[in-house]
């Protein structure tokens, strides 16, 4: 489970790419690439290696004036599964 | 006119040569490979290249034949990378060196699959043709998990080694890979050709099925194992390339345009030439793309199956292959007038295996 500390970037061989024919949000992987859902694209975009979870959820909260502990839980959630599988890294 | 083209491809398999120093039984190439001379220059493959981004590819396959053998691979590599296309390479590694992997690395390359034949060095060399060939592909993953490039490797799995499946993934556990193929051959082209002495047998495939999901539970996201299975032993057909012309295009040596790398087997139909026409005017109007394109060209008993968009007639080569007709039901399908045809060739799978046709350019009749 990550946590608002953690630091995370794209692992080597992953990377959020704008597919702008189909004006989507992907994520490059090996060998696939799997959509990334408009909330998702939003996080992602933010994941640079030197925000900490914290600071995004912080961004976030305050781009689309919701309640923090709402997006917190939505960050968290997805960064957790993506550092399950390796798509990111501390 | 925009309303009635389909979706993008997602995918272009780039096929630069078919030269190769190996010589693989089960080789994905037609029986009938393209000649050196004949070749798409790498001018022409870059402006695939742009063509293909701003149609909606994603991912380039760079493969073969041995792409490695092509001087301006990285160069490619490069071209694709500058249009935000991820880059893969689908290599045997036997021409892999220090000095060819910073290059491609420079390049922008995002990933490469190499492939095994085995993990025996002397049955991986027999299986390939290659004396030598097991060394230098270990030296090359060494190479590249020394790099950190992201690797998959894979194995190709047959009667010759299914009973090494175990041996294989421990390779790749101790190397320290993220993903690992175990993928049986398809009968296709050279694997067809050697379908008697490749075909497991249904106790090998079961075994084999075992150990992966063994394997899979006790390593769970620390090694992902893509699993192929023989369809032969299926009762329901795969949904091959993902539906006809729905996700990939793959452009041969000579810049034939096919919705697959064995379509070329397809009769009755001109094959587009990518320096002829537009990718995009390929992909959405050639009749080679349209012609099994969705359900339309469905025969009973697939135009009224419910899976008829799960499996989209699953593949038509190997309809082609097996009941003479590429339009004909998958004969994989248990619904499918042919389906018994597939018990009768697991039942004569010879005691006796039968020695490999290697693929060589002089081995094709």
């Amino acid at each position: 489970m990550s946590a608002e500390g953690d630091i995370l970037r794209f692992a080597r061989g992953y990377r959020l790419q704008h597919d702008c024919v189909r004006t989507q949000w992907v994520i490059q992987a090996p060998e696939k690439a799997f959509v990334a859902d408009p909330i998702a694209g939003e996080v992602l975009q933010l994941v640079d290696g030197q925000r900490s979870v914290g600071t995004i959820i912080d961004l976030l909260a305050e781009k689309f004036t919701a309640p923090r502990g709402v997006i917190a839980g939505d960050v968290l959630a997805l960064v957790s599964d993506l550092t399950d599988r390796r798509v990111l890294v501390p | 006119m925009t309303a009635q083209t389909p979706p993008p491809p997602m995918s272009l398999l780039a096929e630069l040569t078919h030269r190769c120093p190996l010589q693989c039984p089960y080789c994905s190439n037609p029986v009938a490979l393209d000649p050196r001379a004949g070749e798409l220059t790498a001018d022409i493959w870059k402006r695939v290249f742009d063509e293909a981004a701003a149609l909606g590819v994603l991912q380039v396959h760079f493969s073969g034949g041995e792409p490695m053998a092509r001087p301006d691979l990285p160069e490619l590599v490069a071209h694709a990378s500058s249009l935000g296309l991820y880059t893969n390479l689908i290599t045997s590694g036997v021409l892999m060196d220090k000095a060819a992997l910073d290059a491609l690395v420079a390049a922008g390359l995002d990933h490469v699959q190499l492939s095994f034949q085995d993990i025996d060095p002397e049955s991986a060399e027999h299986i390939g043709g290659m004396k030598g060939a097991q060394s230098r592909k270990l030296r090359a993953a060494d190479l590249m998990m020394a790099d950190g490039i992201p690797l998959t490797l894979n194995f190709v799995i047959h009667r010759a080694n299914a009973g090494r499946v175990p041996a294989m993934l421990a390779y790749a556990e101790r190397l320290g890979v993220a993903r690992v193929e175990i993928a049986h051959t398809q009968y296709y082209g050279w694997g067809l050709r050697n379908r008697a002495a490749l075909l497991p047998t249904r106790v090998q495939l079961e075994t084999v099925t075992r150990e992966v999901e063994a394997a899979r539970a006790r390593l769970g996201h620390r090694l992902a194992i893509d699993y192929v299975t023989p369809d032969y032993y299926a009762d329901q057909p795969k949904p091959c390339m993902g539906g006809w012309g729905r996700r990939f295009v793959n452009i041969s040596p000579v810049g034939r345009v096919l919705p697959c790398h064995a379509a070329e087997t397809i009769p009755n139909v001109a094959f587009p030439d990518i320096r002829d026409a537009s990718l995009a005017d390929i992909w959405n109007y050639a009749p080679l793309f349209t012609m099994f394109r969705g359900t339309a060209w469905m025969p009973e008993p697939c135009a009224g199956c419910a899976l008829k968009e799960v499996d989209w007639g699953g593949c038509r080569c190997q309809a082609l292959a097996l009941a003479g007709d590429a339009s004909a039901t998958d004969p994989i399908c248990a619904r499918s007038p042919r389906h018994r045809d597939i018990g009768l060739i697991l039942d004569d799978l010879p005691a006796e295996v039968p020695p490999f046709v290697y693929r060589r350019y002089g081995s094709a009749r």
